[in-house]
């Protein structure tokens, strides 16, 4: 790469590019931004919010508990979810249920609540 | 209390955390310097594990090895540290800061406040520095920020307990030992020969072998699994090769960096011509990336385009196989 192509798009970061000079010796320049980067990022960004409206309606409809929507929201999966939680990713998968969770303790309760950074009262009504 | 400790802007975290920190200890080394000894360069394709719905794709080593082959080949002794107790990590912290050493440390990155919002991702294995404590703020040079920056104390301690995937259970690290008058001629060539082995490995997921690996698939996935899920299989590819801290073509431009510094330092012209074709070939990779991208945006089924993304991935292996086996002979 030639250091006028560095690529100066919008982005939200500004990165350093390795590129050559006139004279052909590496030189370091930041970057605003690239489009093509851009663009694979906000789509996969997007197909993070597709899965948190579909599982919103879900919750809503009683399918599944509020911890699988917090759990997207916050960009997590299972594993990395149960690694907060500090519990198998079978025990985690159980809470999904809204039976299960319903019956969750105080203490599971506020461990979930403090995991996503949010009150009870939110982990318990997405609406809130 | 604030280290006088100097920031530097890196393209990646590993090598940058490396230069900086080395750097302040006396040795100055640049970071495709630090890139090319830890034998950055790699490629690795594992389709049976999936990271954000996709298979993953990695065109660096595992966290850690980049730093852990440099100490190594320079004979630098680092400490490292975990802690079991959130607090003992942080008065190991605090301990080392008050004697004026600046300290690595492992973190997620979801938690860091001064990411923009869309790089926040569950990646535990980021590097920063550490270098003062103001009352409850600590001084934060994180290589890949254009500036320092800081963190309160309880969102270190966030980012020090990440969990998931390499959580870094408050790693924290710093050179105990390095060794006066350090000669980097024969780490250089040890590492590039290590580069040649790896990405000439014969594995069919690693190196040139697993680039073509990616490249037959991509032809079968529309068949296989549609465009939608082809498109983000081929988004995550073009994520991994151009995230913040490759420096732009999947690490090649780093290399081609480190190459043009090898060439000096060994008196070996040759270095300086493949420093040459590597560049080449990361433009290559950048082309591949546009064409990638703009598949998103050909929502009609024309499976012509996949097969000449594929096409370009084959020519780039076939160009890559080349560029190693002259390396390997340049440094012979």
């Amino acid at each position: 790469m030639k250091d006028n192509e560095v690529p100066q798009d919008k982005s939200s970061f500004t990165d350093l590019y390795y590129a050559v000079d006139k004279e052909g010796n590496y030189i370091t320049k930041r970057s605003s931004g690239w489009k093509p980067k851009k663009i694979v990022l906000d789509r996969s960004l997007d197909m993070i919010d597709e899965r948190v409206k579909d599982i919103k309606q879900k919750v809503m409809n009683n399918e599944v508990s509020p911890i699988m929507y917090y759990m997207e929201l916050n960009r997590m999966d299972m594993s990395v979810l149960a690694a907060y939680f500090g519990k198998w990713k079978w025990r985690v998968k159980k809470h999904f249920k809204p039976a299960n969770f319903n019956k969750l303790s105080s203490k599971s309760l506020k461990k979930y609540a403090d995991i996503f950074n949010i009150s009870i009262d939110e982990l318990k009504d997405i609406n809130i | 209390m604030k280290i006088d400790f100097k920031h530097n802007q890196t393209a990646h975290c590993e090598n940058g955390v490396i230069s900086n920190l080395m750097t302040h200890n006396g040795l100055t080394i640049s970071e495709p310097l630090a890139f090319g000894i830890g034998s950055g360069l790699f490629f690795v394709y594992l389709p049976f594990l999936k990271v954000n719905f996709a298979p993953a794709v990695s065109f660096r080593p595992q966290p850690g090895l980049i730093f852990k082959r440099l100490s190594k080949r320079l004979g630098i002794k680092i400490k490292r540290q975990k802690f079991k107790d959130p607090k003992s990590a942080k008065k190991a912290l605090d301990t080392l800061l008050k004697n004026n050493t600046p300290v690595g440390l492992q973190v997620g990155v979801f938690n860091l406040t001064y990411f923009p919002d869309d790089y926040r991702f569950h990646f535990n294995a980021h590097n920063l520095v550490v270098y003062g404590k103001d009352e409850d703020t600590y001084l934060i040079s994180d290589p890949v920020m254009e500036e320092v920056t800081m963190l309160s104390s309880k969102e270190l301690e966030k980012v020090r307990y990440a969990k998931g995937v390499y959580a870094p259970k408050g790693q924290m690290y710093y050179p105990v030992h390095i060794p006066k008058n350090i000669k980097f001629d024969k780490a250089i060539v040890k590492a590039i020969r290590a580069t040649c082995r790896d990405m000439l490995a014969p594995v069919p997921i690693v190196g040139v072998r697993g680039m073509r690996m990616v490249a037959r698939s991509i032809k079968k996935w529309p068949n296989k699994i549609g465009t939608k899920k082809t498109n983000h299989y081929l988004g995550q590819i073009v994520r991994m090769q151009e995230e913040i801290g490759t420096g732009g073509g999947g690490f090649r431009f780093i290399y081609g960096a480190f190459l043009q510094e090898a060439s000096d330092i060994l008196n070996n012209p040759e270095l300086k011509s493949l420093s040459k074709e590597i560049t080449d070939i990361g433009d290559l990779w950048r082309d591949f990336a546009i064409d990638a991208s703009r598949l998103y945006k050909n929502r009609s089924l024309e499976f012509d385009g996949y097969n000449k993304v594929s096409d370009k991935l084959f020519v780039i292996a076939d160009k890559e196989e080349k560029f190693y086996k002259k390396l390997k002979k340049a440094v012979a």
